[in-house]
């Protein structure tokens, strides 16, 4: 059945020395080859496995009899962000993983190829659908980022009246604030966000922070609906003495400023406190922003870390060192500066709420890691402020917006939400899917008030 | 988008693609959900009066897996319609009512100018948008003097297509051709000088799929016997598009194309060959009619990028540039230009070369092939076989005139 075709990509010794994108891309003729494998399954599982509900074996068919551009309209008939799913989604978790291929040999490169027709239109200009028949009524996005994009695109091809409301100055959101460039180069981020915005005539507001630049109750007096996706913006505290020293960052700020592309210079060794993702993406941003040394601090096993395997390998690959079982304790001061971060040893005990093993110290086991710089990641949440905004609106489990699964439609009436305010920090395409979710529900809620 | 209607033989497709008269087209509802999935028109398939015996053998599919690749062929031992004209005259009707706009066509075959002429007489009764006559069959029929038999005949060709044509008072006939004949385009010219409206190339060609090397018994086995079947799928394209280029060369006559059509390139081809209508079998029985998805988009999308309005600006436009072995340049010479950076040094380029052409490839000591320019014909065999997308290519050779 032949094999999994592989993009090549920069050896772990020369990408860590920039930000260059590391994966390169399918050729051509290996992305014929690799569409060629695809089994063409009807009520194929890949589809199920895709949260936004992508026409797998729709658009692989296209791109195998070389209608790459078919192609990439029927994948951004679901998902609006085709390019920069095709690079960040965890494709290996999604719709590869219920991939009928694997029974076979291995699973198709469905991301690979998502990437290939999302590049060949990207290059000849993206074309989506536009605004549809005005319908006169009026709907508020709060966020830019993919959530908020996904909602307002579809809410204007369905003929409403779009507000999007950005804090920052340039709209986005995580996509060109948060994920490093190696993974996920800024001209493909900006260049699907440009796009969305021109087709759709949405009206973007950016540099309005709701809450501060305006009031939420102006925003509900304009608009006949509203839909809430500001991300996560809260870094949730370690609970651990000195985090208030020069010298211990948050990983967010870290990330919102290399992607944004200023100057952040380490020296020395630099620790990473935290087992997710953005732990990921923060030692190896620091490993390229001139850390001589990266050591991830994680009080749990490997078995237990959330960060995708992909992740953890990659930043492996490029000698980011790892510190299992290892709890933080204490910042150390030095004049002024960060000495290091004394830890302790633990180990697993019984499984917690969340079913992982609950680590436990180890009496006598304090050590010091010595560091001129500490990064914490150890997890966000959504802004405490944002249900004194909205009266009524409810928050559960770590401050996340409550929302009906069906609609989107948080306990206020006519206030949707979707993205990582009600998931608590999930994925782009999973935040792309809610998004376009809400957008159907506020149209049907709006035929009806 | 771009316009994809096209008239056949003056009937108004929606767009060209039509399923051939075959397994997918053998009851309404099939045809149904194929009109559903987005299809032009369909032709239901071959049916006879209620006296025909088809008595069917199974196992009747048997497919050339070349290269793991699964139906780069496919061979059935199938026969016409177990369903008659009866049956089939009621599935017009209920397709008609439902689908006003999209086109049914009939296939129909007969053992004699009564039966032909009833099976006219009937399905115009029932609102068929045209006729088919299935002159074509290569096997199981022409045991009984029908299918092929009638195909390979230029003289029967036309008397038959007369008896038709004279029974068709208002829809236009068309006859399904066999590519197994010297020359197609006498029967094509038969066909006109009959008076029938139009040609439909190509049905399958008789083959012998192969041989179980245990049993002896070539596949499909029936019991323990097999006989020959037809040949149809990606592989009789070839076969199919020249046939249809040469009758649009030779004869002034609506032709719809079916033959090994997979994808909206191979019906693009086609068109370009002189084609107004396309028919596809073999890659529905594989893939199923969702196919039609991707032959309308990718169609659609060739078009808007060729700066064309209508699916009809390609009707022909390769004709031209087929002509005589003997009007081809003897002055127009070229050589393989091997691209070093790209290859991957699997030697096949060199292999072809040494020995199924003029010993012009070298490897050097890195293993890199070279080409000698001086020994190079420019044959393009080294293309043919290379495996590396663009690394070998034909260029013009230096200094010649
Ligand atoms: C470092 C990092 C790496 C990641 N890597 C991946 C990955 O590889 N793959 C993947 O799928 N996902 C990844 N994610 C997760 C992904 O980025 C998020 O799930 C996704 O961006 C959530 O989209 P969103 O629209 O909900 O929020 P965001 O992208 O966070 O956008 C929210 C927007 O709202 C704006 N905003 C906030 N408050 C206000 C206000 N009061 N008024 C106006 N505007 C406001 C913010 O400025 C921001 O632009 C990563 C996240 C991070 C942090
Ligand atoms: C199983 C099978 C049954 C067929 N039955 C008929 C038939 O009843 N009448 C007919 O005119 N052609 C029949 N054909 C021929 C097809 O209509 C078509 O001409 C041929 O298969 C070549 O096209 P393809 O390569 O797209 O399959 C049959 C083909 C197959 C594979």
């Amino acid at each position: 059945m032949g094999v999994r075709a592989r993009m090549q990509e920069i050896s772990p010794e020369e990408r860590k020395k920039g930000f260059d994108e590391v994966e390169r891309g399918l050729a051509i003729h290996q992305a014929l080859a690799e569409a060629s494998r695809c089994l063409f399954c009807h009520d194929a599982p890949c589809v199920a496995g895709c949260p936004a509900g992508v026409d797998v074996p729709g658009f692989i068919r296209r791109l195998k009899t070389r209608n790459f551009i078919g192609a990439a309209r029927l994948i951004r008939d679901a998902n609006i962000l085709a390019g920069v799913c095709a690079r960040v989604c965890p494709a290996e978790e999604l719709c590869e993983k219920k991939c009928s291929s694997t029974n076979l040999s291995e699973p198709i490169a469905i991301a690979a190829l998502q990437r290939f027709a999302a590049d060949e239109e990207l290059r000849r200009g993206i074309r989506l659908p536009g605004p549809g028949v005005p319908t006169g009524r009026k709907v508020a996005v709060i966020g830019s980022g993919p959530a908020g994009l996904a909602c307002a695109h579809e809410l204007a091809t369905l003929g409403h009246s779009v507000t999007v409301y950005e804090a920052d100055e340039k709209p986005g959101g995580l996509l060109v604030r948060g994920i490093p460039r190696y993974r996920l180069p800024l001209a493909v981020a900006e260049a699907e966000v440009r796009a969305v915005l021109e087709s759709s005539g949405v009206e973007i507001r950016s540099g309005v922070c709701v809450g501060r630049d305006i009031s939420a109750d102006e925003i509900r007096r304009s608009s006949d609906a509203v839909f809430l996706s500001p991300g996560l913006g809260y870094q949730s505290s370690l609970g651990v003495p000195g985090e208030r020293l020069p010298g211990v960052l948050q990983a967010g700020e870290v990330l919102r400023k290399v992607a944004a592309g200023n100057d952040v210079r380490f020296t020395g060794r630099v620790a990473v406190i935290g087992g997710g993702n953005v732990a990921m993406d923060a030692a190896c941003s620091a490993l390229r922003c001139g850390a001589s040394e990266v050591v991830v601090l994680y009080r749990r096993s490997l078995d237990e870390m959330p960060a995708w395997k992909r992740e953890y390998e990659f930043a492996a690959a490029e000698g980011v060192k790892f510190e299992f079982l290892t709890a933080p304790t204490r910042f150390v001061e030095d004049g002024g500066g960060l000495a290091g971060v004394e830890c302790v040893r633990t180990r697993l005990g019984e499984p917690d709420s969340s079913g992982r093993r609950r680590p436990e110290m180890i009496p006598g086991s304090e050590h010091m890691i010595e560091v001129r710089t500490a990064i914490v990641a150890t997890g966000q949440a959504p802004w405490p402020g944002l249900v004194g905004l909205f009266r009524g609106l409810a928050a559960g489990k770590a401050g996340v917006i409550e929302v009906d699964q069906g609609s989107q439609m948080t306990s206020v009436e006519g206030v949707f939400a979707g993205g990582d305010v009600t998931s608590g920090g999930a994925t782009v395409v999973q935040a792309v899917a809610e998004g376009k979710r809400a957008a159907k529900a506020i149209d049907a809620y709006l035929k009806r008030v | 988008m771009a316009d994809l209607s096209i008239e056949f033989c003056g009937v108004r497709f929606p767009n060209p693609f039509t399923l051939a008269a075959a397994p997918p087209t053998d009851s309404a509802e099939m045809v149904a959900r194929a009109f559903e999935a987005g299809w032009g028109g369909a032709i239901l398939k071959t049916t006879s009066v209620e006296t025909e015996v088809v008595e069917l053998a199974y196992p009747m599919m048997a497919g050339l897996d070349y290269e793991e690749k699964k139906l780069m062929g496919l061979e059935n031992i199938d026969l016409i319609s177990e369903r008659h004209i009866g049956e089939v005259e009621k599935d017009v009707r209920a397709l008609k009512k439902e689908y006003p706009d999209r086109v049914v066509g009939a296939s129909i075959m007969g053992a004699k100018k009564e039966d032909w002429q009833e099976l006219v007489r009937r399905l115009e009764a029932a609102g068929v948008d045209f006729i088919e006559c299935s002159f074509s069959c290569p096997h199981g029929m022409p045991e009984r003097g029908m299918g092929s038999t009638i195909g390979q005949d230029p003289e029967l060709t036309e008397r038959t297509a007369r008896w038709v044509k004279e029974a068709a008072k208002r829809v236009p006939v068309v006859i399904k051709l066999t590519p197994q004949i010297a020359d197609i385009t006498a029967a094509a010219r038969a066909v006109k000088r009959s008076g029938a409206d139009g040609v439909c190339a190509i049905n399958t060609l008789k083959s012998l799929i192969g041989v179980d090397l245990d049993t002896f018994v070539p596949y499909p086995n029936v019991g323990g016997y097999s006989t020959f079947g037809g040949y149809s799928g990606p592989a009789i394209k070839p076969v199919a598009l020249r046939c249809v280029a040469e009758i649009a060369k030779a004869v002034d006559i609506p032709i719809a194309a079916v033959g090994g059509i997979s994808t909206w390139r191979d019906a693009a081809e086609f068109l370009l060959v002189g084609a107004t209508n396309v028919q596809l079998c073999t890659a529905v029985m594989h893939h199923g009619f969702r196919i039609i998805e991707d032959l309308i988009d990718g169609l659609d999308v060739y078009l808007e990028e060729k700066g064309m309005r209508s699916v009809k600006e390609l009707v022909g436009r390769s004709l031209p540039y087929i002509v005589e072995h003997s009007h081809l340049s003897r002055r127009h010479k070229v050589v393989a230009a091997i691209n070093r950076e790209t290859c991957v040094k699997d030697d096949l380029c060199y292999i072809a070369c040494r020995d199924g052409g003029h010993q012009a490839i070298e490897l050097d000591s890195n293993r890199l092939p070279k080409v000698d320019e001086d020994k190079c014909k420019g044959c393009g065999m080294c293309a043919t076989v290379c495996p590396v997308y663009d690394c070998i290519q034909l260029r013009p050779k230096v200094g010649a005139v």
